[in-house]
């Protein structure tokens, strides 16, 4: 059952089943949905309805307990460890609500760190890791560390960081959850950027105002999908 | 390459993150690598000064000396080798290149009005070559001299200026008894050689006046007689000591056998003993292998130590970095990659230690000088009852132990990181994500 390779990816029927102190259970039940190239999702429920653990399988960092996830035109569930890092490495960008920047390393070397995961260290490539803090505007704080910047200034780290594969394919968990207001607003014009560049991004969020930037969300409950509205 | 350089300098910067943890860490390996080069340093000192004690006795060279029996075996007081023996060891073992007869009498030297105790040692012409003795002035004993019984004396450098501090010796007679001497060379001074443990005492040649045996045995006869308070001795032997050299070293244990079995069928009274530089060797060997083992065992119980202390701080690492292993991997890190990493560090760290503990290597000579002192200041007693060669060796670095010394360091770093690097990348990148 091959997808349809336009799109950007294809969810069929998948399912995520833990053990749980002897008993199973069933965090994801049967989702099915396309995602087209150049989508931007918001991903809404409240906690234990499976948004995380859809991420984590969207991400790669993870495998479904059934069904098939298409990602362009390959299927991630026949992925071993390492395609899956590779696949990481290469074709998704991370954006985590904790922003999970390295705090021993500064702002541009945390920006390099997905090139070394996927074997291209060029000097061309580090000129772009530079280019990228500018765009995030940050080009001021290239050595300091994670810990001396902001919240805000963290994400556009972050943010920064998964660009620098350039990947066509950006998942993010809740990247404004830890931000004010206006800072969310940064961000999410930030997002907005990137997918008016094709970029086909899926967001988690539990709020309404960032769900509302978005193309389309998707609401799930007890591990399936409720609604799938367009905007 | 450029990979690699990176993670080296990423575990570099880790690992000076907790400069006094990482310290403590790499003492292990620190000292089991000071002692791996210690102990091959010393092994090569004590290989050395074996060598070197062989060749100043002559690596094939056999010793047969006379030795006095005990007074209710003697007799008659006749003891020792004979001329006899000598003979029989000329014509019957073809291995023997050269055989010297020597007999050592103690005497008092006198020109006019000096005088000096010294030995007077009636030998052959061989004698010179085969104890390492240069002539400075004059010549030494020839074969003509010991056809004919010729009164003539060679005088070694220290008995020369015991009795002509001023003027020529040579053409001078030296008084022994009442018989003279003609001086007709003198010896350049050697040192003494050393002793063997137990079977050959410490040789002096400073003393000794060398005469042809010849003469010796005309002028002074087979007795001697001493004198003492109370007592009256006299001893009847022929031969004080045959040295004799061997054609090969290959040869030369074989030959000892041989000798001791022909000398053996006429000396019932154990009145000879034989001594081969030789074995010295063997000598040597155990010493150097007993002290390879005890410096091994501290060695290898360091290095294990370290290794195990090693092991235990990338543990802990692991789970303090927990979160930075979810990161990494969310980025793409594969599982090699983060084994990678972490073998890197552990790796590191053991260079680390092993680098100073070839540090401490290369000052093995001033400090086993140090040590020394030490010892015989605190435990005399005990220092002296240790053997010569351990009391007095000198190590000497050999040039191969600081390659030896990092490849062991590697292989401890590999050895001991492995586990934990493994338990590295089998973490769940989730699980590590989440704990933040």
């Amino acid at each position: 059952m091959q997808a349809d390779p336009s799109l950007a990816a294809s969810i069929q029927n998948l399912s995520k089943n833990y053990a749980l102190a002897g008993e199973t259970v069933r965090a994801l039940r049967d989702v099915s949905f396309d995602v087209p190239s150049g989508d931007y999702i918001s991903i809404m429920g409240p906690s234990g309805s499976g948004k995380s653990t859809l991420l984590n399988l969207l991400g790669c960092l993870d495998q479904p307990s059934s069904g098939n996830y298409w990602l362009g035109g390959d299927d991630v569930a026949a992925m071993n460890d390492d395609e899956l890092s590779e696949t990481r490495a290469l074709r998704i960008g991370f954006v985590f609500q904790s922003y999970n920047l390295l705090s021993a390393l500064t702002v541009v070397e945390n920006i390099e760190v997905p090139l070394y995961y996927s074997g291209r260290i060029t000097p061309k490539l580090r000129k772009r890791c530079l280019d990228l803090a500018k765009r995030v505007g940050l080009e001021s704080r290239l050595g300091h560390r994670p810990a001396q910047l902001s919240g805000g200034q963290q994400q556009r780290v972050a943010i920064a960081r998964s660009l620098v594969n350039d990947p066509r394919f950006m998942l993010a968990d809740e990247p404004t959850g830890n931000l004010d207001s206006k800072t969310t607003d940064e961000i999410l014009e930030l997002l907005r950027e990137l997918n008016e560049e094709e970029r086909t991004i899926i967001l988690v969020t539990h709020e309404p105002d960032v769900a509302e930037q978005t193309k389309r969300s998707i609401f799930l409950h007890d591990g399936s999908i409720v609604s799938d509205e367009r905007r | 390459m450029a990979h690699w350089l990176r993670t080296v300098r990423l575990s570099i910067k880790s690992v000076l993150l907790h400069p006094l943890r990482s310290t403590l860490t790499v003492l292990g390996i620190f000292i089991g690598v000071a002692s791996v080069i210690w102990l091959l340093a010393i092994g090569e000192g004590i290989g050395r000064a074996a060598e070197e004690q062989i060749a100043s006795l002559g690596a094939t060279n056999i010793i047969v000396r006379t030795i006095k029996p005990s007074a209710d075996e003697m007799g008659d007081g006749a003891y020792g080798l004979t001329r006899n023996d000598y003979v029989r060891i000329v014509a019957t073992v073809p291995t023997v290149a050269k055989a010297i007869p020597i007999r050592i009498l103690s005497r008092e030297f006198r020109y006019r009005t000096r005088a000096f105790d010294g030995r007077m040692v009636g030998c052959t012409p061989d004698y010179a070559e085969v104890t390492h003795l240069k002539i400075d002035r004059g010549r030494f004993i020839s074969d003509a001299d010991v056809e004919g019984e010729n009164n003539c004396c060679v005088l070694a450098a220290e008995s020369a200026t015991h009795l002509f501090p001023y003027g020529e010796p040579l053409g001078a007679k030296v008084m022994v008894d009442d018989q003279f001497y003609t001086v007709v060379g003198v010896m350049k001074s050697r040192a003494p050689s050393a002793g063997i443990g137990g079977s050959l005492a410490a040789e002096d040649y400073s003393k000794d006046v060398y005469t042809p045996i010849t003469t010796l045995w005309r002028r002074n006869g087979d007795m001697a007689i001493v004198t003492k308070p109370g007592s009256f001795q006299r001893d009847l032997v022929e031969v004080s000591q045959i040295t004799l050299q061997v054609d090969d070293r290959e040869n030369v244990l074989q030959t000892a056998e041989i000798i001791r079995n022909t000398i053996e069928l006429e000396h019932e009274m154990k009145d000879f003993g034989i001594t081969v530089p030789l074995e010295l060797l063997q000598q040597a060997r155990i010493t150097r292998l007993m002290f390879m083992l005890f410096l091994g065992l501290i060695a290898a119980i360091s290095l294990l130590v370290g290794g195990i202390g090693i092991m235990n701080i990338m543990l802990a690492t692991v789970t303090e970095r927990t979160y930075e292993i979810g990161i990494r991997r969310a980025l793409g890190a594969k599982r090699r990659d983060i084994t990678r990493q972490f073998l890197v560090e552990s790796t590191v760290l053991s260079v680390a230690g092993g680098s100073l503990g070839v540090l401490a290597g290369l000052l093995c000579r001033p400090m086993s000088v140090w040590i020394r002192m030490l010892l015989f200041h605190w435990f005399p007693e005990s220092m002296e009852a240790l053997p010569e060669i351990i009391r007095t060796v000198e190590p000497q670095m050999v040039s191969w132990s600081i390659p030896l010394a990092f490849a062991i360091s590697v292989f401890v770093g590999i050895g001991f990181g492995v586990y934990p690097a493994t338990r590295a990348a089998r973490l769940d990148p989730i699980e590590a994500l989440r704990r933040n």
